[in-house]
């Protein structure tokens, strides 16, 4: 109890005792200020791989069914100097690319189309409200069907998947352009089409960003699970066929590969983003 | 020049079809070089009023007539908005020149223009700088420029002054006080501000609130350049009252009907 008394001096006898009590002002915000802990990152992840390395030394579970790291390093190792890797990589990233590319040009010119026109927003609206809710997946057996087992329908796939949430994410963009800055370039002189070009395409660049950053990881998940179905070379096909012969270190060492590629576009994403977005500090 | 403000009405109609009558028969002439204000109680539709003869908003009756010499298809108006609206992917000079490169003019003669009324606004230093490293003042200086630039028949300009803090906005007064004599060109100025109303204006016209008409039109007949100076002197005062009786009145009526 930090509870103090004072007394006034020279009028006891009139005064009656009156107890003061202080409260010392605190930060109520104080719990929000979230700390940095850089060590804790670094040193949490190598305890774990320290840890995984130890179970599966001392085989305290089959290392058929978890390597070590140290094993799946070197194996990841061997098929680089072998150049498997590079094959199966390749592959599914042209797929990538190629699907990636055409849904993210597409969205955007289909998100602006709805957003910004009456007309293709009544038509658009109800087909991309209709289509979008069915996992893409599940339409790869009928894209092998018009499209061929090749390469065309595992494109179409990852173009699709990405297309819709790109499209969508331009169109909400386009309904949130300041309306004042469209105004303020009306009265400077511009027209419908120069108010495209000027004012709304670099309005929607940052949710643009925001699209392909969520797009590149559905990317890769549609990718492998096209390659799954049905392929002769990739990250997916390279995988399923580890899983198929046991070889658990192969299989391994495609996770880790799919891992590095989602941290690699995620940066090159974010160097685009404050490479075309200057603005934005 | 000259331009005609003809007998414009506005009504508002929400979505359940209820009607707001926000101007009601305001029709008034703006001379060539000439500077007028309309000032009012807020929401007496004065922005209302700018939108429309800034071709940004359909009157329900009435029109707007600009008379010249020569009329050529780049905008009769430029507007200077209450918030600025700048482009935050263009930098200064960038934003000064949007006008220029829509007019179609080579970039020599961009950059020309854009220093003109760079140096005129005092922003020389500033014309690489994106809108988001600037002062509210600053801002608002990159928005006259800009307008200016577009070489306007009449440049309209809302509140421009009204999101600034109070030192800022004094000297912006004075400063755009200065830019009008330099440029004579017809302005049209909105503000709730009465000082500001009198130090700026040729005329002001006196809206009443809703619907907005026009209440008087007062000549201020004060010497020109105006400096600081003028805020003082009698004259300015009993304009300022003038108009406040005019306002008071407005602001009373509102207060009595909320009771």
């Amino acid at each position: 109890m930090n509870r103090e008394k004072f007394f006034s001096g020279g009028f006891q006898e009139s005064s009656i005792e009156q107890p003061i009590e202080k409260a010392i002002v605190q930060d109520k915000t104080y719990f929000l200020q979230m700390k940095e802990h850089p060590w804790l990152s670094i040193g949490s992840f190598i305890v774990i791989l320290l840890l995984w390395e130890m179970v599966s030394r001392m085989e305290w579970i089959p290392p058929l069914f978890l390597p070590s790291p140290s094993e799946i390093l070197s194996e990841g190792w061997i098929m680089l100097k072998t150049g498997l890797i590079f094959k199966h990589v390749f592959a599914s990233l042209s797929r990538i690319l190629w699907g990636f590319s055409i849904a993210c040009i597409s969205g955007v010119i289909v998100g602006i189309l709805i957003g910004f026109f009456s007309i293709p927003e009544a038509i658009g609206n109800p087909l991309i409200a209709a289509t979008f809710p069915i996992p893409k997946i599940a339409i790869l057996p009928l894209l092998i069907l018009w499209l061929g087992i090749g390469e065309p329908s595992k494109v179409a796939v990852i173009a699709l998947g990405v297309f819709f949430p790109m499209a969508i994410n331009v169109y909400t963009g386009v309904k949130h352009v300041d309306p004042l800055l469209i105004k303020a370039a009306l009265s400077l002189g511009s027209n419908r089409t120069r108010i495209i070009k000027k004012v709304i395409l670099p309005s929607i660049l940052p949710i643009v960003f925001a699209g392909m950053k969520l797009g590149i990881g559905i990317a890769l998940l549609l990718v492998v699970a096209a390659e799954m179905v049905a392929a002769d070379a990739g990250i997916g096909f390279m995988i399923l066929t580890a899983a198929d012969l046991m070889q658990t270190k192969k299989l391994m060492v495609g996770l880790i590969i799919l891992s590095l590629l989602g941290i690699f576009f995620n940066w090159l994403f974010q160097r685009l983003e404050h490479f075309f977005i200057p603005w934005k500090q | 020049m000259k331009v005609l403000i003809d007998h414009i009405s506005k009504v508002y109609r929400d979505r359940k079809g209820e009607a707001t009558e926000a101007l009601r028969d305001i029709h008034f002439a703006i001379e060539e070089n000439e500077f007028v204000v309309v000032v009012g109680p807020s929401g007496c539709g004065k922005t209302t009023l700018l939108n429309i003869i800034a071709g940004l908003l359909s009157p329900s009756s009435g029109q707007v007539i600009f008379e010249a010499s020569r009329i050529d298809s780049k905008p009769h108006t430029s507007v200077v908005f209450q918030d600025f609206a700048l482009f935050p992917w263009r930098t200064v000079l960038k934003n000064i020149v949007y006008g220029l490169e829509e007019q179609g003019l080579i970039k020599e003669e961009q950059q020309k223009i854009a220093q003109r009324y760079i140096a005129m606004v005092g922003l020389q230093g500033f014309e690489n700088k994106y809108p988001h490293q600037l002062s509210g003042g600053m801002k608002q200086r990159v928005a006259i420029a800009r307008a200016l630039a577009n070489d306007p028949l009449l440049l309209l300009m809302d509140e421009p002054f009204s999101s600034l803090d109070a030192q800022t906005r004094i000297l912006m007064q004075y400063e755009l006080s200065r830019i009008w004599e330099e440029t004579r060109k017809s302005f049209l100025y909105i503000t709730h501000h009465i000082q500001e109303a009198v130090f700026l204006g040729d005329r002001v016209v006196v809206l009443s609130r809703r619907p907005g008409r026009i209440l008087d039109i007062i000549r201020i007949d004060l010497p020109r350049p105006r400096k600081e100076h003028l805020t003082t002197e009698k004259r300015y005062l009993e304009y300022v009252d003038l108009i406040w009786g005019y306002i008071k009145d407005q602001a009373k009526e509102v207060l009595e009907e909320m009771k």
